[in-house]
Order: C-alpha cells, then sequence, then structure tokens
C-alpha cells in the first residue's frame, strides 16, 4: 500500500515539481501515472523509491515511512520494490541471465538458486531462449522484457514502471503492458507512468492519475464520486473511451436491426 | 565471496595500464621498504652480534702467572657490570685460530700454541662499562693488551639511527604518493563505472555490495606490487650473500629465509591496509555525494 500525505518537492533552483499531493494506492492495483512532460511523474516515482526527499508531507510504501527511513535502511526497501526504467538501465557487459541474476547476489542468494529463480522469470517473459546474450544483441521490445524479470526478480511488492514503453513501437509497448498486467493479475501492485493514450484506452478499467504542474489534476478512482471534473488527458481517454462504446453500441445495433431484416427477408 | 572476485578481475581486465600503474608504484614503495628493513635489521643484528660477543680482550704477558690470571678472573667476575668472563688458554686460542683459517694452510703451519697469548674475554652488560674496565686491565702488569668493539658498535649505532630515520621518512613519503595514485586510480575506475553503481544502488545493493570489489582491486594491486618488491629485495640478497659472508668474516648472516619470510607476512599486512585505506577514501568520495 502507497499513501502519500500532503507531498510537495521543490528544488533549489525554485522549480516545484510537485505541490500538496495526496493519494493512495492499495495493494494489487494497476495505476497509470500520466502527464505531459514536466508534470511531476519521474520526481513522484523517485520519492516512492526514496531517491529523493519530499519538501514537505509524509510517504508510506509497503509499511515504510520513507521521510524518516535512515540511509542505512534504503537497500533493503529498494528490495522490496521492483524498477523498470524508461532506458532500462541493464549491465551492457552482463548476459542477460547475468543481469536477472544481479538483484538476486545483492542480497546474497546462493548462485544455484539464482540461476533458477533467474530462469524461471526469463521464460515467464518469454527470454528464456535468450539467456546468454548480451544486452546489445536484442531489441527494445526485449530488453524491456529483460528489465521487468530483473525487477520481479526478488518478489516484489510494488512494480514502479517509469514510461516503460516509452521507446517502443505500438505492438511490442501493448505486448509489454500486457506483460505488466498478468503481473498484476498475480497480485503485484504495479505503477506506470506513460503518456501513451491508446494504451490508456485499451485499458479503460484501470486507474489513472493525472499530473499537471505538479498538481493531482485528476484521479480516476476519485472521479467515482465526483464525475464533473475532467482535463487534459483523462479526459482525452474518457472521451475517445465513451465515444468508442457509444459507437460500438450504435454498430451492434446496426448489426442487430441488420439481422432483423435478414431474418425478416428469410421470413 | 566469487562473485566479488570476479567483479575485482573484471575490472583489472577492463583497464590493464591503471592496473599496471598501481602494481608499479606499490612495487617501488614495498621495494623501498624491504631494502631499508633489511638494511636497518642487519645493522642492529651486527651490532648485537658484536655487543653479546666478548667486548674487551685481554691479552696476557706470557711470563703472567696463572695465580694472577684467576685473581682478576675472580675480581671481575664479582663486578655487576660483568655479564661474563672467560678464560681462553693459548692451545684454545690455537683452536680458534685454526678454524677461522681453516682454508689457508699457510697461515695454519705458521703458527703454534706458544706465538699465541692466553687471554680473559669479558661480556659487559652495559657498553658504557667498557671504558672503565679496559682502563684498569691496561693497568695491570700481568696484561700486555687490550682490545675492545667500542668504536665499532659506536660507528654502527650511529649508522644504523641514521639509516632508521632516512628510512621512515622515505617510506612515509612513498606510503602516501601510493596511497594518493591508489586514491586516483580507484577514484577513475568508480567514475568508469558510475552508471553501474547507480543501477546497483536503485535496485537495493548495499554501500558494502558496492564497494568491495574496489577494496578487493586496490588490495590486490598492493599485494602483488608487496610480493613483487620482496621478491627483488630477496633475489638481492640471495645474490649478495657470497660478498656479505667474506665481508662479515666471523659474523653470521644477519637475515635469513625465516626473517624474509616474517617480511613477506609484514609486508602483506601493510598492502592490505594501503589497498583497503585507499580504496574505502575512493569509493566513499562517490557513494556519499
Amino acid at each position: 500500500m502507497i499513501i502519500l500525505t500532503d507531498i510537495s518537492k521543490s528544488f533549489p533552483t525554485g522549480t516545484v515539481a510537485l505541490s500538496d499531493l495526496s493519494l493512495t494506492i492499495e495493494k494489487g492495483e494497476f495505476v497509470f501515472l500520466v502527464g505531459q512532460t514536466g508534470s511531476g511523474k519521474t520526481t513522484l516515482l523517485k520519492l516512492l523509491i526514496r531517491e529523493m526527499l519530499p519538501t514537505k508531507g509524509a510517504i508510506s510504501v509497503a509499511d515504510f515511512d520513507l521521510v524518516k527511513l535512515p540511509k542505512s535502511k534504503i537497500p533493503h526497501f529498494r528490495k522490496k520494490i521492483g524498477i523498470v526504467f524508461q532506458d532500462l538501465r541493464l549491465l551492457m557487459d552482463r548476459t542477460i541471465l547475468e543481469n536477472v541474476i544481479l538483484p538476486l547476489e545483492i542480497t546474497g542468494r546462493k548462485i544455484k538458486e539464482s540461476v533458477i529463480r533467474a530462469e524461471e522469470l526469463l521464460t515467464q517473459v518469454g527470454m528464456i531462449e535468450h539467456r546468454d546474450k548480451f544486452p546489445i544483441q536484442l531489441s527494445g521490445g526485449e530488453l524491456q522484457r529483460v528489465a521487468i524479470a530483473r525487477a520481479l526478480a526478488l518478489y516484489p511488492a510494488i512494480i514502479l514502471a517509469d514510461e516503460p514503453t516509452g521507446n517502443l513501437d505500438s505492438k511490442t509497448a501493448f505486448d509489454i503492458v500486457e506483460l505488466l498486467s498478468n503481473i498484476n493479475q498475480l497480485g503485484t501492485t504495479v505503477i506506470m507512468a506513460t503518456h501513451n493514450l491508446d494504451i490508456l484506452k485499451k485499458y479503460p478499467k484501470n486507474r489513472i492519475i493525472e499530473l499537471d504542474k505538479g498538481k493531482l489534476v485528476h484521479d480516476k478512482k476519485q472521479e467515482k464520486t465526483n464525475l464533473t471534473v475532467m482535463s487534459g488527458i483523462f479526459k482525452e481517454v474518457q472521451h475517445e473511451t465513451h465515444h468508442k462504446s457509444d459507437k460500438e453500441s450504435k454498430d451492434s445495433k446496426k448489426t442487430d436491426s441488420h439481422h432483423e431484416k435478414e431474418k425478416g427477408g428469410d421470413k | 565471496m566469487a562473485s566479488y572476485t570476479k567483479t575485482m578481475w573484471h575490472h583489472v581486465r577492463r583497464s590493464p595500464y591503471q592496473a599496471l600503474a598501481a602494481v608499479l608504484i606499490m612495487m617501488v614503495t614495498f621495494l623501498t621498504i624491504s631494502v631499508f628493513t633489511l638494511l636497518i635489521v642487519g645493522s642492529d643484528k651486527i651490532i648485537n652480534f658484536f655487543e653479546s660477543k666478548p667486548q674487551v680482550t685481554a691479552f696476557f704477558k706470557d711470563e703472567a702467572k696463572s695465580s694472577d690470571i684467576d685473581a682478576i678472573k675472580n675480581q671481575l667476575s664479582k663486578s655487576v657490570k660483568v655479564s661474563s668472563v672467560k678464560y681462553v688458554s693459548k692451545d684454545q686460542a690455537l683452536q680458534i685460530y685454526r678454524e677461522q683459517n681453516k682454508n689457508d694452510p699457510l697461515l695454519l703451519e705458521l703458527v703454534t700454541a706458544d706465538i699465541l697469548p692466553a687471554s680473559l674475554e669479558i661480556s659487559t652488560r652495559q657498553i658504557e662499562d667498557l671504558g672503565p674496565i679496559a682502563d684498569d686491565l691496561k693497568n695491570n702488569p700481568a696484561v700486555q693488551e687490550v682490545v675492545y668493539q667500542k668504536d665499532v658498535i659506536a660507528t654502527l649505532t650511529s649508522w644504523t639511527n641514521a639509516l632508521r630515520k632516512i628510512g621512515i621518512a622515505i617510506i612515509a613519503i612513498l606510503a602516501f604518493v601510493s596511497i594518493l595514485i591508489m586514491v586516483t586510480i580507484i577514484s577513475i575506475k568508480v567514475s568508469q563505472k558510475r552508471e553501474e553503481i547507480e543501477i546497483m544502488r536503485l535496485i537495493g545493493a548495499t554501500n558494502w555490495y558496492i564497494s568491495l570489489p574496489f577494496v578487493y582491486e586496490a588490495v590486490f594491486y598492493s599485494a602483488v606490487g608487496a610480493v613483487i618488491g620482496w621478491g627483488i629485495s630477496s633475489l638481492g640478497i640471495w645474490y649478495l650473500s657470497p660478498y656479505l659472508a667474506s665481508f662479515l668474516k666471523g659474523i653470521p648472516m644477519p637475515v635469513n629465509i625465516i626473517f624474509l619470510l616474517e617480511l613477506l607476512g609484514a609486508e602483506l599486512l601493510i598492502a592490505a591496509f594501503l589497498g583497503i585505506f585507499s580504496s574505502l577514501i575512493a569509493v566513499n568520495r562517490f557513494l556519499n555525494r
């Protein structure tokens, strides 16, 4: 569970990245974090992995109070979180298997055990046949799968994915979101930053949190009680989704009347 | 442990010239440590040899009566300043002479017990007591000549003291330079691995996990430098030992294989310390940023 209470983050330059942000993400949710460049998505993710501290407010992630968390406990906390980066951040001089083993190696697991777990994960993300290749030999989508496998290595309660589909073509991007969705269905909380409208449209049931200039401008979960608030990307997605569902219902009506006509014709 | 060693070896292979520079500076430092240690310990042992040997030797006149010699011996034995008194008869003097010159038959032929004087070999507890005892003996009518190594010891002691001071100063400067160079080399390596370190931190690696391969690497360079430096100095001693043996005639070789192995052990400990200290400075500078 993630709880943010009145979070603000400003930088010494005077830039306000986040302002008075409060939200709760329940265990097992799949949340899309959306917003334009500079809206505060990355800052929020950095706060959630304790890469930085908020200027004001409290953050609780997986029962860790991140504001009070001592530096020495940060590695312990980060082992509970799986992180997927847009720029992958795989070690280029290690094989795919070695990259997935890395988090396990860090926790001091035995090499045999680590290899078994890494192979299991590579099978899960469909990359087992590439286990001995180096990152340079794989495509963007394949590398993102490897990054997801690495993020899953320590059975994290939460996966934070910072625009994992940013550099991918739409088919591969959908595959990656599908993979994250499957992981979410196994009980892992997934927070995925994106500004890919097509993905949001394809998963209309997922919660969408929209940030703009560091402020929470929309939260679909809250929308259930306040349907009048709509803005930015979310508005567009809602519009598209409604438009699509209207069209679908009209099409189905057309098809039904056509069938009825056909039926009548048969008579 | 295996993964740290693997990563360390990976770092070494990636930048062989930096590795070579690190090993060379450590080699120079440890060669200097070895040479000065051998010189200082060798000189100390030579001084100890002289100090433990009869420091005053009184040679008696041929006509000296054994009762006179016994009286002198008894008198000296009672003195608290004297640690031992040994009487060497003419026959024993001949035996010693033969032993010392066994390889030179011409010298052996020329000498008989008659021409060698009987003597008393007197050791004192303090080197300062040599002078008064020697003076007393010189005034005794039964004594022909008094010989003692006070001057030899004083000269050797002053040389050893100077050697010790110079050695410590040079070793301190070299150790400081070695640490600086090692810190620089490890810092370069750490910044080359900046991205990798950042990834490791983000996925939960502790500072120790990140630091240890660099610590192993620095200890590896120091240890290899120490072994090479020690090896060169040991080879030097081995090569010079025949010359030293003839130069130090009668004095046992000041250093032996056991001492050399002890020196290697001590140098490896110093190498580990230098490696750990310098690498931790380098890595912590980066991790605490």
